[in-house]
């Protein structure tokens, strides 16, 4: 009886320890996120205020000053975000469509040298962007691809495809051999058993190769800020660096342009979480 | 006419060779089932056979085409895999219909072919589910009905049945051949399991280490085996094998233990002096009173049982013979307790000689 109670006592201090963890932890992620969407519904005073005020006031004046003419604090949005846009999914489509090659190849072939390629990849994702950045302005400024999409596709796509080897190397590898197997025995070419079979089963796997590598490019500033200068090629989060004066920063329009930065990160996230989802796919073999 | 034809089939995996020149020609028609223990080779002369390995020396042929460098496709063959490999983002009835469009067959006639297959394995009810919302033996039904629908030249099973429990097992084992009796086409089975292969098989073509030990029906097998190998492989218990001498051109000195005469059947094929191992099945060693008793050499032993087994219509003894725990069975069986000694028949006629040197068969 004394055993089971303090058995049961243990068991409800370790779930709400649990619980408390998970909260902090998850207020650490989202406050920041949190705290700049409701900046950028408060005015400036607000945002200033020490200490913070907690019931805030609701104004859209920094998006109207955003969207507005260069002389009242306008930034040209609709150009950053059409570099963006632009810049992430192209370079996204290339790097998946390497990565996933890359990914297969390393997935289903033996060939000489393969664990040394595979680490060395990796190796280049432990090179920091930032590092890369004044080497890349030289060549890229010498080879006049500074400034403009495809400078910074070319990076990013560089930038984003080992990890997308290394991620749909692991879905490749969880598809048992067998099915393209049967698949070519059931009178497909090595190229069709690929694509009717074995990359159907690997959607999820390439879903979210495809997001990681769409929000690291959307994301980047590092590089970026250095690739790139006017405003035919300027990215958003560069363009966040418009709200910076030399003695002052307009941190309710760098907020409300953050916020048009996350949302369409988060639509994108939202429709492709259904794949994200793995394990829908697996049952075709013994389970 | 689609027989298949390997000679000196090869397989090397870098140094090793998994499969030393391997002759086999099956018939049109005929169930073949390739036995052994793992490792012996059978899986890769599946494999070559269907053209999922490179064949690194000989020849195969299907139905008198050469198709050693042919890719699977155009091999016209089909094969169930031992973890099935249904396409796990595909339905049964897409499943089942997927090698007829990929061949760009029209709708009706892929149609028509589905509900033929799905009939024959009474898959109906199943068609629009996707594999995992299917248990074991279905997923194997569909696997087998994949396999049919193209209406292949051979049938190729890799190891079918070894993901399915016992009862299911033997269950599907019947349908197999069943299938077998209705298609009627060549079928080369894969299979670690002697019952399989004895229940299942025209021909077991019995490997061990990359080479073919024994070809035969598996009563070719059963009552001959050609060596210490086959004999103990194939049957169930395995055969009992004890060490022996021949004292004179008459008499087997069992390892330290009771000396029997020569079986009939090897006399004069044996020298006086040579060592060998004397074979028989439990079916052979028999309790005096619950044998089948028929004629034949038979030489009495008297012995201590250790173990008992009842299985219902038999009892399985457990026993010693000079030192070597061998099996008996017992007939119309009455309760033995470990311990009793009893009387038992030898049917010396049933017995196998085998040389203890080379483990091989002596026979006329």
């Amino acid at each position: 009886m004394d055993h089971n109670l303090t058995h049961r006592n243990r068991k409800r201090a370790l779930k709400t320890l649990h619980f408390i963890v998970l909260f902090l932890t998850m207020s650490i992620i989202c406050i920041p996120g949190l705290w700049i969407v409701l900046n950028s519904f408060r005015p400036t005073v607000e945002i200033m205020a020490k200490p913070p005020v907690w019931n805030p006031s609701f104004t859209l004046e920094h998006y109207r000053a955003m969207f507005g003419g260069a002389g009242e604090g306008g930034v040209p949005v609709f150009s950053y975000f059409r570099n963006s846009l632009i810049v992430s999914v192209t370079s996204t489509l290339i790097a998946i469509l390497i990565g996933m090659s890359g990914g297969y190849a390393f997935a289903r072939y033996r060939f000489k040298g393969k664990s040394g390629y595979f680490v060395g990849l990796m190796l280049f994702r432990a090179v920091p962007g930032v590092a890369l950045s004044l080497p890349l302005f030289i060549v890229f400024a010498r080879l006049g691809i500074i400034d403009t999409h495809f400078g910074l596709i070319l990076a990013y796509v560089a930038m984003n495809v080992p990890f997308t080897i290394w991620l749909t190397d692991g879905f490749f590898r969880q598809i048992p051999k067998e099915l393209h197997e049967a698949a070519e025995i059931d009178g497909c070419t090595r190229w069709q058993a690929f694509w009717r079979v074995e990359f159907p089963v690997a959607r999820s796997g390439v879903a979210s190769a495809a997001i990681f590598a769409f929000l690291t490019s959307w994301n980047e500033f590092a590089l970026a800020s250095q690739l790139t200068r006017s405003v035919g090629s300027k990215t958003m989060p560069v363009g966040l660096l418009d709200f910076t004066a030399e003695f002052t920063i307009n941190w309710g329009g760098m907020c409300a342009l953050a916020v048009l930065m996350i949302v369409p990160a988060l639509i994108l996230t939202f429709i492709v979480q259904k794949h994200l989802i793995a394990g829908l796919t697996f049952g075709g073999v013994k389970g | 006419m689609t027989e298949v034809c390997l000679s000196n089939v090869v397989k090397d995996y870098g140094k090793f060779r998994a499969v030393h020149g391997i002759d086999l020609s099956i018939q049109d028609g005929e169930f073949v089932v390739l036995v052994g223990p793992s490792g012996c080779g059978k899986s890769t002369t599946l494999r070559m056979i269907a053209g999922l390995e490179d064949i690194s020396g000989g020849e195969i042929t299907i139905g008198g085409r050469v198709v050693n460098d042919l890719p699977p496709r155009e091999r016209n063959i089909s094969m169930v895999f031992q973890n099935y490999a249904l396409y796990p983002h595909m339905t049964v009835r897409e499943n089942l219909g997927f090698s007829l469009k990929i061949a760009k067959a029209d709708a009706a006639r892929i149609g028509a072919a589905v509900k033929e297959a799905a009939e024959i394995l009474g898959l109906n009810e199943l068609m629009d589910r996707k594999p995992s919302e299917l248990s074991g033996g279905q997923r194997q039904r569909v696997a087998m009905g994949r396999a049919i629908v193209r209406h292949p030249d051979v049938f190729l099973f890799d190891e079918p049945l070894s993901n399915l429990d016992a009862k299911l097992r033997t269950q599907m084992r019947v349908e197999i051949k069943k299938l077998h009796q209705r298609v009627g086409n060549t079928i080369i089975y894969v299979t670690h399991d002697q019952v399989e292969a004895m229940t299942l098989a025209d021909r077991i073509v019995l490997m061990r280490d990359g080479h073919i030990v024994q070809v035969g029906t598996p009563l070719d097998l059963f009552n001959a085996p050609v060596s210490t190998f086959v004999a103990t492989f194939i049957g169930s218990p395995p055969m009992n094998l004890i060490d022996g001498r021949v004292t004179d051109a008459d008499t087997i000195s069992l390892a330290g233990g009771p000396a029997v005469p020569v079986p009939v059947g090897v006399r004069g094929l044996v020298k006086s002096g040579q060592k060998i191992q004397l074979g028989f099945r439990a079916d052979n060693l028999m309790p005096d009173g619950h044998s089948v008793q028929e004629g034949g050499e038979m030489t009495a032993l008297d012995l201590t049982v250790t173990l008992t087994e009842p299985l219902g219509t038999e009892t399985l003894l457990f026993t010693e013979v000079a030192g070597t725990e061998v099996q008996a069975k017992m007939l119309n069986p009455r309760p033995v307790r470990p311990g009793e000694t009893l009387k038992f028949h030898l049917m010396l006629d049933k017995c196998h000689v085998f040389d203890a040197a080379s483990s091989e068969a002596i026979r006329r």
